[in-house]
């Protein structure tokens, strides 16, 4: 998978994600990421290094609606999105993203997430592991929905991965 | 004046940058097929291979859900408002070989 930008994220809001993913085990949790894009033009600096170009500045838990499958599925309805958005603009932010919890599983992107992929958005996936939060990942969908890349992490001045 | 079609945010990289854009249509289908036509590169993330609007892509005319009028030949008039508003969806592949055991 090819390497994709940074997203950079407080401790406290890492540690958020981790304790819904913890909560909601064994089900799957979710919830927005509300934060900043940078412009694309300043993604990298003149000597090649790269700057941060999303910023997560603040959460939007939510309640998975898939009460059938909650275990291995997570829905966001198009009314959670619009709440989202609306908690996003109070803020003076956008929501940038969306994460959720592999319950026993992996924090990789599912065939099922690629098909239910929006572009743009930045996806964290954090596995939980008997209850425990473990691996926290980030990816975005390629231009052509092919294929997922993945978007490093960074929490204040380190990255985790 | 035409019917105003508001462009999901994930989206609007795919139709220069703009929050929204004006068509002249008569039925909600016909303007997702002039916005496409317009904006090539969002064809692939509104349907699918086959021209049916994506599950996750949620179209509404003035606030109402198309799904409760008559989906894409749902009529449309000048002045009215297209959204197109995401839902968000994922989980796990049971099946899959990269599990854990």
């Amino acid at each position: 998978m090819a390497s994709g930008p940074t997203l950079k994220i407080s401790a406290e809001i890492a540690q958020r994600i981790r304790e819904h993913g913890a909560q909601s085990y064994p089900n799957e949790c979710c919830g927005a990421l509300l934060g900043r894009d940078a412009d694309a033009s300043v993604g990298t600096t003149g000597a090649g290094v790269t700057l941060p170009a999303r910023e997560i500045l603040a959460l939007f838990p939510l309640v998975n609606r898939r009460e059938d499958s909650p275990r291995n599925r997570f829905s966001v309805t198009a009314e959670d999105v619009r709440d989202a958005e609306k908690a996003g603009q109070e803020k003076g932010l956008d929501v940038v993203g969306w994460y959720h919890s592999h319950p026993d599983h992996p924090a990789r992107p599912s065939q099922y997430d690629r098909e239910h992929a929006w572009p743009w958005y930045s996806y964290i996936i954090v596995s939980v592991a008997n209850g425990k939060p473990q691996e926290m990942t980030s990816w975005r969908l390629s231009d052509d929905r092919s294929d997922y890349a993945c978007e490093e992490i960074a929490i204040r001045d380190s990255a985790v991965r | 004046m035409g019917v105003r079609v508001i462009i999901p945010t994930p989206l609007r990289v795919y139709a220069g940058k703009r929050d929204s854009t004006e068509v002249k249509a008569a039925t909600v289908g016909e303007a997702l097929g002039r916005l496409t036509t317009e904006f090539g590169d969002l064809r692939k993330h509104l349907f699918t291979e086959d021209g049916k609007l994506r599950s996750f892509v949620n179209v509404y005319v003035n606030d109402e859900d198309i799904r409760y009028l008559a989906k894409e030949n749902t009529p449309t008039k000048d002045g009215d408002t297209i959204s197109i508003v995401p839902s968000i969806a994922g989980g796990i592949d049971l099946a899959c070989c990269s599990c854990w055991v």
